[in-house]
């Protein structure tokens, strides 16, 4: 992969191959699942003209408004805990509060910029343009990844070294080697909107 | 407008009883493995309209001293700042400042 380039006006372009595109793809796709609500009804059957995308944005707010207060309680995975953490420390009970408000939300607001990174990346690969806020939802989307990997392989500051000490042959060799290179896809990604 | 049947909630006065309801509440960013340095300042610049120097300040703190207060107030904006930095996969909390 090329790294991502800054395009005038915001934004960002970058061209991948069918292998690295599908690699996301599934990767993103795997996040998506993980977060997204037990009870997440789609979209109606037969709806013809769907909503555009502000409007979808706009009834998953509504949604999350509406809908019954999510749990209280940490998520036992944890990668979901890291991705849906507590919003206080040290006290269970306002932790507990601010999850049943702030939970259903944020696993919309999480699946929706791993659903906007799928609507911007095709299957193949080739040139892919972002706009400034796709590139957002592209860097939201690969951070979790990047978090999810990270809780699995246990990944810890001194990654390198953890790393290079495990065979190449390995089961976890290649998990390491992608989230490495998420890594530096994110990386790019973030220099490129500058 | 409506009107609930239900008689309203009687809040309980701040007073001297109460001496740190007045504190003000901040909003920490805990380090984590994960997250890329460059990624973390580009947030604090993007969420908090922080100057890049001042981002840069706030990350090398979370970074080295495990933690960072990188911004202060009432408790619902630390709140809404929390699930705004949450959805980014920074991992944040409030706390009452004391």
């Amino acid at each position: 992969m090329e790294p991502f380039r800054s395009v005038r006006g915001g934004g960002a372009r970058v061209s991948l191959a069918a292998a690295e595109a599908s690699l996301l793809r599934s990767l993103v796709g795997q996040v998506m699942s993980l977060v997204e609500p037990d009870d997440l009804e789609g979209p109606g059957p037969g709806t013809g003209a769907g909503p555009g995308p502000d409007e979808d944005a706009e009834l998953a707010a509504l949604e999350a408004m509406v809908h019954a207060p999510g749990a209280d309680k940490p998520p036992e995975d944890p990668v979901l805990a890291r991705l849906l953490p507590d919003g206080y420390r040290d006290d269970p009970d306002a932790a507990g509060e601010f999850r049943r408000y702030t939970e259903p939300a944020l696993r919309s607001a999480k699946h929706q910029a791993a659903q906007e990174m799928l609507d911007t990346l095709p299957e193949s690969g080739g040139r892919i343009q972002l706009s400034q806020d796709q590139a957002l939802s592209w860097l939201k989307a690969l951070n979790d990844v990047r978090l999810a990997l990270g809780v699995r392989l246990g990944v810890t500051e001194e990654f390198e070294e953890q790393w290079g000490q495990l065979k190449p042959d390995d089961p976890q060799w290649s998990a390491f080697e992608v989230y490495a290179w998420l890594g530096a896809v994110q990386e790019s990604l973030v220099q490129a909107m500058k | 407008m409506v009107v609930s049947a239900a008689p309203a909630e009687v809040e309980v006065p701040r007073s001297a009883d109460n001496p740190v309801s007045d504190k003000p509440w901040v909003t920490i960013v805990w380090n984590d493995p994960v997250n890329l340095m460059s990624y973390v300042t580009y947030v604090f610049q993007h969420v908090f309209g922080y100057p890049k120097k001042k981002a840069t300040k706030l990350m090398l703190d979370v970074h080295h001293k495990g933690k960072a207060v990188v911004a202060a107030g009432a408790r619902e904006a630390m709140e809404r700042n929390v699930e705004i930095l949450h959805g980014y996969g920074l991992w944040a909390t409030v706390k009452q400042d004391k």
